[in-house]
């Protein structure tokens, strides 16, 4: 599991923080209420999660709760049996 | 909720009766006078016997807050404002705002105004070639940011030999920063309790706000002091706010609705406003209504449909009870969106119409008129509005049918020029109109329909967006051949950026490329801009002359017929 939200977690700051943006980012940290990937953004990371993953995550379950942190993202990719 | 007075009478004694003198009056200005936004909306209300009263109730996204009293507006803005001065900036050199929704974005806006700077807030989730296209033309000198946002602005410093200082509201001294650089703290700043304010005219220019077109890059709506008659008086009769409201405006100050609202409205009337700093979600914004009792809300669209979307089960966990008037802008608001607020808030979202160039709202649902759910409203008073033949320009007598939105030139806070683009301003008026670049009808009752863009500027959750700025970041990618952007319908944010793709020969499209092509126009530009799909085609449709028709892509994405195609050079 750890590997798995390792992998998003590398992924949220490669992309949304801006390089020499030191704020720390961990598997809590709010991503969409706390303004660090907007709602038109999470379109990008929902195809990363897509492509990475090979699913197809309906837009019903791309909800910003869903995506809110790199623990609730693992918690929604378990339910495609991704762990 | 409670049973207010409503501050306009009906429509037809406002239509009757109204005058901007009536505006004029209540603020004290007579012709001639100084008239400053910053002093208008912190000292003037302070010597109203409003000193005391709380001006902004700020909380982050983590549940932190902050209060200012209009005491604290006035000594701050005079703080931020003799700082200004101090740095050498002087009255008519640009200062950017380009800041999260923290208070110092709102009291500095108050300040730059105040020392005589123009004021040119920025949308803080710019990439930096936005955020470099916009302060390169309008020249500016010092730009007010956070230590997140510093990145974007060394990047692209390079290139910016006008911008002399970089401000830093919040840098803790945990790294040196570098030549240009300063850090001011606001909340622990010497308070400067008098500052000569600076003794800007009616005419004086005061806020730049860039707003995108179909071609060439975004312009500089140049507005000036006296817009605040405008905005003062539409934020009283149409938003309704009234002494003993709180109020929530849920407008980022990077964009027009931000601050004619979310700072100027607002704060010219003496009213309490809440700002919550903080990303979309439905449970955050209803807790915050509820624990700070906001009575007048004034949202958008793209949020309303998705609150909507979240559904009506969690509207039941909060007592939203405090809420007395809704209204909404950004784009036209859906009848079933109007009808769903009656539902779940017993109370209409009121749209209203408007746009970065208009400084105002000009064309609206009023709080004592009939709704008409998916109508537009009627024209202002004091706001000459009509629809006119698209190719005459003549104003259409006929009911019910389309076309362009027009209004008299002349009420206070309409644009005075695009920043260093007066040609391109002129030609915003045709047959003695300014031209929206919107197209509407007009009913029997005098209710406006909007119809949609006269133009290819993309309208995405409220914000316009031009398709060649996309286009133009898009060929910057190493593997795109050509481009063309249009908007695709989408049930929350009416359209989304949608792109379509040739690439250079030996490329294969893939999915990891379209995220790749997402994000390069992402961080170049914004998030806004990115595109939420991308479709990888062989060939675009193209004139003989060899120029992509947009018109056609975007008829396609409607369902609209595609109309006259004898230029097209190739089939699709």
């Amino acid at each position: 599991m750890s590997a798995l939200k390792d992998a998003i977690l590398k992924y949220v700051k490669n992309e949304y923080i801006e390089e020499g943006d030191d704020r720390e980012v961990t598997y809590e940290t709010p991503l969409i209420s706390g303004g660090i990937v907007d709602s038109f953004s999470m379109v990008s990371l929902k195809v990363f999660l897509e492509t990475t993953y090979k699913i197809q995550i309906p837009d019903a379950k791309a909800s910003p709760e869903a995506f809110d942190s790199v623990n609730n993202i693992a918690v929604l990719l378990k339910e495609f049996g991704i762990e | 909720m409670s049973n207010h007075p409503r501050n306009m009478r009906t429509y037809e004694e406002e239509i009757n009766n109204f005058k901007w003198e009536i505006s004029c009056k209540e603020l004290g200005y007579n012709e001639g006078d100084v008239i400053n936004i910053g002093e208008y909306c912190s000292d003037r209300i302070c010597r109203m016997g409003k000193a005391d009263k709380l001006a902004l109730i700020w909380e982050g996204h983590s549940g932190e807050e902050k209060r200012y009293t209009f005491n604290d507006l006035r000594q701050l803005s005079n703080t931020i404002a003799h700082f200004v001065r101090g740095l050498g900036i002087n009255p008519g050199d640009r200062v950017c705002l380009f800041m999260d929704k923290v208070p110092e974005l709102y009291i500095g806006f108050l300040g730059v105004l105040k020392s005589g700077a123009i004021v040119q807030p920025l949308f803080s989730a710019f990439g930096s070639e936005s955020l470099l296209t916009r302060l390169d033309d309008a020249k500016t000198t010092a730009i007010f940011t956070q230590k997140k946002h510093l990145p974007k602005v060394r990047n692209i410093l390079k290139d910016l030999p006008s911008l002399k200082h970089i401000i830093i509201v919040d840098d803790d001294a945990s790294k040196p920063l570098r030549e240009c650089e300063v850090a001011f703290h606001m909340d622990t700043a010497e308070r400067i309790d008098h500052f000569d304010v600076y003794p800007s005219k009616a005419e004086t220019p005061s806020v730049l706000h860039y707003t995108s077109g179909t071609t060439g890059k975004p312009k500089g709506a140049q507005h000036v002091h006296y817009s605040i008659i405008s905005q003062y008086i539409t934020a009283k009769y149409v938003l309704d706010i009234q002494d003993d409201d709180i109020y929530w405006c849920t407008a980022d100050p990077g964009w027009v609705t931000g601050t004619s609202y979310g700072i100027i409205g607002a704060w010219s009337n003496g009213v309490t406003q809440c700002v919550l700093d903080a990303g979309f979600k439905a449970e955050t914004w209803y807790k915050f209504i509820e624990k700070h009792k906001i009575t007048v809300w004034y949202s958008a669209p793209t949020a309303i449909r998705a609150l909507m979307k979240e559904g009506n089960e969690i509207i039941k966990k909060f007592d939203l009870s405090s809420l007395r008037h809704l209204a909404s802008v950004g784009e036209p608001l859906n009848a079933e969106a109007v009808i769903w607020s009656k539902e779940v808030f017993g109370l209409y979202f009121l749209d209203t119409f408007w746009q970065t160039e208009t400084g105002c709202i000009v064309v609206s649902n009023y709080p004592e008129m009939k709704v008409k759910p998916g109508s537009m409203g009627k024209p202002f008073p004091g706001i000459t509005a009509t629809v006119v033949d698209l190719n005459t320009h003549v104003p259409i007598e006929k009911k019910g049918v389309v076309g362009m939105i027009a209004l008299k030139p002349g009420w206070p806070s309409m644009i005075r020029t695009y920043w260093n683009n007066e040609v391109t301003y002129k030609g915003k008026f045709k047959n003695g109109w300014y031209l929206c670049g919107d197209r509407a009808s007009i009913d029997e009752d005098g209710y406006f329909w909007f119809v949609g863009r006269d133009d290819d500027v993309i309208n995405t959750g409220g914000h316009l967006v031009g398709p060649f700025e996309i286009e133009s970041a898009l060929l910057e990618h190493p593997l795109v051949a050509e481009s063309a952007v249009v908007g695709k319908p989408d049930p929350v944010n009416m359209e989304v950026v949608k792109a379509f793709i040739t690439l250079k020969p030996g490329t294969v499209p893939d999915k990891m490329l379209e995220l790749e092509i997402m994000n390069f126009v992402r961080k170049k530009l914004s998030a806004l801009a990115m595109p939420q799909e991308i479709e990888f085609v062989d060939s675009l449709p193209k004139t003989r002359s060899g120029k992509i028709m947009r018109r056609v892509l975007r008829a396609k994405e409607w369902g609209e017929e595609i109309g006259d195609i004898s230029t097209l050079e190739n089939d699709m």
